[in-house]
């Protein structure tokens, strides 16, 4: 009876497969979490450092918040006094035991069509989702446009 | 005893007059600047665009003033605003001095770049910050016056665009002449520094 009703929880999803395997998200730890708000509703970076404490790699593909209605992965492009723009990156491994940031003039959270003008000091939810599509709800600080080191 | 006190009065006079010689190599080929002295390679500052109050301006408005010029666009969310952030802290670092300078950000992206986007834009990073916009003509001549570059990037689902554009700043001094470029990479301290010696009153070598 026991067993059975196991294996039915199985065959409906009720127990996700992380249950079994340990998720990627649950190894990983979110810190220094911050939007720099820029005004109106202009696009917006999102910036956060990731720690790894698993023994396998976590790869974050993509990410999602009710606050914006796009959220996607991106990379400056920044040549020392050349042509800097950005582009679209489909996924980031994070190294075991190791850290990947996510920081101003490179990898950053391009958040677009906010549903409300936010301003400083407001927290943001964003859901980073990881390739064994665990997910990872981190509180983002929104920090005025002019904040040079928010740490 | 009087002899070692002879040598080393010796190689005294030596090291004095070694280093004195070196520090007059130093002062002859080396210059007082920490960024790339561009004095003699970039054209005077000169434009006509609108300003972020919508209201036609020229160079001659900001004579008088150390210029900084940059090109960017509102709806870039990194870079642009990293180093009109760092910019706003260089400012800060020069304390009064820091009313002589005006950092003028230059739209390259005028179709969206309205004088109000830009005005609410440029006001939440510096009150010395004015941002420029006009007829995408305007705006390439001035790029390309500076050898700068911007090309709009195609575009996406929901109708917006990127725009790729030169990353340096520019510094002119108050007389509207090209003196220093500095890239977003350089340390803030070396724009704190060169902007001290243009701003220091009568000492702009
Ligand atoms: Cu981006």
């Amino acid at each position: 009876m026991k067993w059975q009703s196991l294996l039915a929880s199985f065959a409906i999803g009720l127990i996700p497969a992380g249950a079994v395997h340990a998720a990627q998200a649950d190894h990983v730890t979110a810190s220094h979490a911050w939007i720099r708000l820029l005004p109106a509703k202009l696009p917006a970076a999102g910036y956060v450092t990731l720690q790894n404490a698993g023994s396998s790699a976590a790869t974050l593909v993509s990410a999602h918040s009710a606050v914006y209605a796009s959220v996607m992965l991106h990379e400056s492009d920044v040549e020392s006094g050349g042509m800097n723009g950005m582009h679209a990156v489909n996924q980031l491994a994070i190294s075991a035991t190791g850290k990947a940031m996510l920081a101003p003039a490179g990898y950053h959270l391009m958040l677009e069509q906010p549903d409300r003008v936010l301003k400083p000091g407001d927290k943001v939810e964003i859901t980073l989702d990881f390739a064994d599509r665990s997910h990872l709800p981190v509180q983002f600080a929104v920090r005025p446009a002019n904040t040079a080191d928010p740490n | 005893m009087k002899l070692s006190h002879l040598a080393r009065l010796a190689a005294l006079s030596m090291l004095i007059v070694a280093s004195s010689w070196l520090s007059a190599c130093h002062q002859s080929e080396s210059t007082p600047w920490q960024l790339t002295d561009i004095s003699g390679h970039m054209p005077d500052l000169s434009f006509r665009l609108t300003d972020d109050q919508g209201k036609t301006v020229t160079a001659a408005d900001y004579r008088g003033k150390v210029a900084l010029l940059y090109f960017g666009y509102t709806h870039c969310p990194d870079v642009c605003p990293l180093t009109l952030a760092q910019l706003h802290v260089v400012l800060q670092k020069l304390g009064p001095l820091a009313d002589g300078v005006r950092i003028l950000f230059v739209s390259v992206d005028p179709t969206r770049d309205t004088p109000a986007v830009l005005h609410d834009y440029v006001a939440a990073f510096d009150p010395r910050a004015v941002g420029l916009t006009g007829s995408p003509s305007d705006i390439e001549a001035l790029t390309k016056r500076y050898r700068a570059a911007f090309t709009r990037e195609p575009g996406k689902a929901d109708g917006s665009y990127d725009v790729s554009h030169s990353s340096g700043i520019y510094v002119f001094d108050n007389t509207g002449k090209a003196r220093l470029l500095a890239t977003p990479t350089d340390p803030q301290d070396k724009l704190v520094h060169d902007l001290h010696l243009l701003l220091s009153p009568g000492h702009a070598p």
